[in-house]
């Protein structure tokens, strides 16, 4: 595993993006990672597509913003979304998205063109999160679906990502937490899967 | 010392409550506003006598806080950069006054108009209010740049701007913290005379202020925030950043195949020997800022016209928008990394829209049905969630200037001779700067008709409280001289769009000025409500 992970994250403002950030950032700071994460706030988050860029490493990170062509994975909650960023991909990086669109816009694309185009990357893996939210015990659960996708990427302890989940769930009751540590369980089995 | 993990506003915030702060003010824009939110938090979870408050605007938050200063104490006041334009005669002003307890301005600029009408370069203001200014390009610089900056607003009594950008700002990091210090009162100030904007005492306060001018520099030339590094042995170019733009600079460095002389400026006004010391060592320079070509411009006068400079002016570095690694990357020369391509193009955009369920959204439904009706009408707009009613579906929308601005540009537009005059806004922004401008209006009464869109909140910054109730607003606007036959209470449900389109459209119709107020909470307000029910 390597010592400095760059994460482009993606999706349409309201799909809990800046949640995964959270718990992938605090879960790394207890495996003793220094990082940088660069969000967007105010009137781009309503209901529009929206980026944050995570960066995790051993060393000091100089840039808030991760250079094109550096990224480990472009992680995104929305196919589409996903599709907008994959110059940012390193050549062995990774793109892992949600299989369901957020059809917010008249003009969404034919969910099938945008399947394939995924799918003809050198390296790609499209998750059904929605259904696996599902099965986890709730719908708002997908974000923590892919944070799971995410982590079999990563050198991170999974303690860590149960711990950062319940700091940041705490206020929302057990039984929101159980599901979202669910729902990360099964989205690492999803993204072992290639 | 404590390690934390932080927002950039929330370094800075953290910075000024470790450095003894007293009172904060602060009007909420994107991205300044968790600069006040996060000492708002640290008043509900700590014991601390702190006080942390949203003003009206972003004038009378400057001058509150150069009221505490009078009084003894230390006081921050955050706006973002537009912001600074409403504020601009406090702040002007206060550079001319003899600052007692330690000043701190933390101006949050946008460049790349993420949320933002304009980009424009605070350290301009800074500059031509002749004050200090400090850069911060990372969290912890954020946090150590605010303690120093009450250090030195005390030591040269003068205010001291901190200049953020929406990378630090909305950034994350992990921050070393030192131990809080109490709260310290001066007392009031000593010498009235230094606190009187009157002709008489200006001009010798501006006279003490130029002179200053060369303690402030004297002082960037030894601040390590100025870091100068040369490396004699190759002087083809050198580097210099400000802001963020040292971090990209630094992200792809490794792969220069010569280390290169690089200073970097995190203080201002800016260390003139330092950069003659570069100047002296390379025979051209490469400057990358964040913002404006604000030190590119000043070169000229301080360096050698032999040596080259690029950077904006001559397009090595896009002259608007972010800075980023990879346009840096391609103005110090080497070539971008290799990437993944083939997958994207083509895709439609997706801008932001109001909320699913908005009331803005049933008001621009009847708004638009009414003007329908008329042959010729003009709408103004203004700054909030509702300049969403811009695009479409809705489409409603004609004007953007200010804040404020809709109410002030309609009477105009009325008074050049135009029929059915409408003017929309908000309430928070309403009370920002629009109710000077319905004054004027009603003061001639104007035929027009003004729609102030009442969600109860400042919704677009993250639902911060508004400075006055819905209730209060009706009685506001009724002690600005409105007709009260003439101000309707709308109710914007889809229920009601029958009702509500002719009401508008009646109003409309009416010579003189009419004032409706659409009412409904915000869906989020309404959400946040449920929330702490629960």
């Amino acid at each position: 595993m390597a010592e400095k992970y760059d994460i482009i994250l993606s999706g349409v403002g309201g799909q809990g993006v800046l949640s995964v950030a959270a718990v992938i950032s605090i879960a790394a700071m207890k495996d003793g990672y220094t990082l940088r994460q660069s969000e967007v706030h105010g009137m781009a988050q309503r209901g529009g597509a929206v980026l944050a860029h995570m960066r995790i490493s051993r060393t000091d990170i100089s840039s808030d913003l991760i250079p094109k062509g550096m990224a480990d994975v472009v992680l995104s909650m929305e196919p589409m979304e996903s599709l907008r960023y994959v110059d940012y991909l390193k050549p062995e990086g990774i793109l892992i998205s949600a299989s369901a669109p957020y059809e917010n816009i008249p003009d969404y694309p034919d969910l099938h063109d945008i399947h394939s185009r995924i799918e003809n990357l050198k390296s790609s893996l499209i998750i059904d999160a929605k259904k696996l939210a599902k099965e986890a015990g709730t719908m708002k659960s997908v974000n923590m679906v892919m944070v799971g996708a995410l982590s079999t990427r990563m050198d991170i302890r999974e303690e860590s990502i149960v711990e950062a989940i319940k700091e940041l769930f705490s206020s929302k009751g057990e039984k929101i937490i159980s599901a979202n540590l669910n729902a990360v369980l099964l989205g690492r089995t999803a993204g072992k899967i290639q | 010392m404590s390690e934390i993990l932080v927002l950039g506003d929330e370094a800075l915030a953290l910075g000024s409550i470790d450095a003894g702060l007293a009172v904060a003010y602060g009007y909420p824009g994107t991205p300044s506003t968790e600069i006040i939110e996060y000492i708002q938090g640290y008043i509900k979870s700590n014991e601390t006598e702190i006080i942390a408050r949203w003003c009206s605007n972003e004038k009378t938050a400057y001058e509150g806080s150069v009221g505490v200063s009078y009084a003894g104490k230390r006081t921050l006041v955050t706006m973002k950069h537009v912001g600074l334009n409403v504020a601009a005669d406090a702040f002007m002003n206060s550079a001319l006054i003899k600052i007692n307890g330690g000043l701190v301005l933390a101006v949050a600029d946008d460049p790349g108009m993420h949320s933002s009408q304009n980009e424009q370069d605070s350290r301009y203001f800074a500059d031509f209010a002749g004050i200090p200014c400090l850069e911060p390009r990372n969290h912890q610089e954020a946090y150590d740049m605010t303690m120093e900056a009450y250090r030195i607003s005390e030591l040269f009594n003068i205010p001291v701007m901190i200049k953020l950008v929406t990378r630090l700002s909305h950034s994350r990091s992990v921050i070393k913290r030192v131990e809080t210090l109490p709260i310290t009162d001066l007392g009031k100030a000593a010498d009235k005379l230094k606190w009187m904007a009157l002709p008489s005492l200006s001009r010798t306060n501006w006279k003490d202020l130029i002179e200053k001018q060369k303690e402030f520099i004297e002082y960037s030339e030894k601040s390590d925030f100025n870091k100068l590094t040369l490396n004699s042995s190759y002087v083809e170019t050198g580097i210099i950043t400000t802001g963020l733009g040292s971090n990209y600079y630094l992200e792809n460095a490794e792969d220069l195949e010569s280390s290169l002389s690089h200073l970097h400026i995190g203080v201002y006004p800016v260390p003139v020997d330092k950069i003659r010391k570069l100047a002296a060592s390379v025979e051209s320079i490469i400057i990358i800022e964040e913002g404006y070509p604000f030190v590119e411009r000043m070169l000229n006068g301080i360096i050698n016209e032999a040596i080259k400079v690029h950077g904006k002016l001559d397009g090595t570095l896009p002259s608007s928008g972010e800075l980023n690694p990879d346009n840096v990357r391609t103005a110090i020369g080497l070539k971008p990394r290799e990437k993944q391509t083939g997958a994207g193009g083509d895709l439609p955009g997706r801008p932001p829209q109001l909320c699913a369920g908005c009331p803005h959204t049933d008001a621009f439904k009847a708004l638009n049905e009414a003007i329908a009706g008329f042959s010729e009408s003009i709408v103004t707009g203004d700054i909030g969630c509702y300049a969403l009613g811009a695009l479409p579906p809705h489409s409603a929308i004609e004007t953007l200037l200010c804040m404020g601005a809709s109410i002030g540009m309609a009477r105009g537009a009325s008074e050049a001779g135009r029929k059915h005059v409408v003017a929309s806004i908000g309430d928070g922004t309403f009370m920002h700067s629009g109710i000077t401008a319905l004054i004027d209006a009603a003061s001639t009464n104007t035929d027009m008709t003004l729609i102030i869109m009442d969600n109860s909140t400042t919704a677009m910054t993250g639902m911060q409280d508004t400075i006055m109730t819905s209730p209060m607003i009706k009685n506001l606007v009724i002690a600005c001289g409105v007709d009260p036959e003439h101000l309707k209470e709308l109710k914007v449900l889809p229920k009601n769009h029958e009702e509500n389109f002719r009401i508008i459209k009646e109003e409309i119709e009416y010579e003189g000025l009419s004032v409706i107020i659409t009412l409904r909470e915000c869906i989020h307000v309404v959400g946040k409500i449920r929330g702490e029910l629960k």
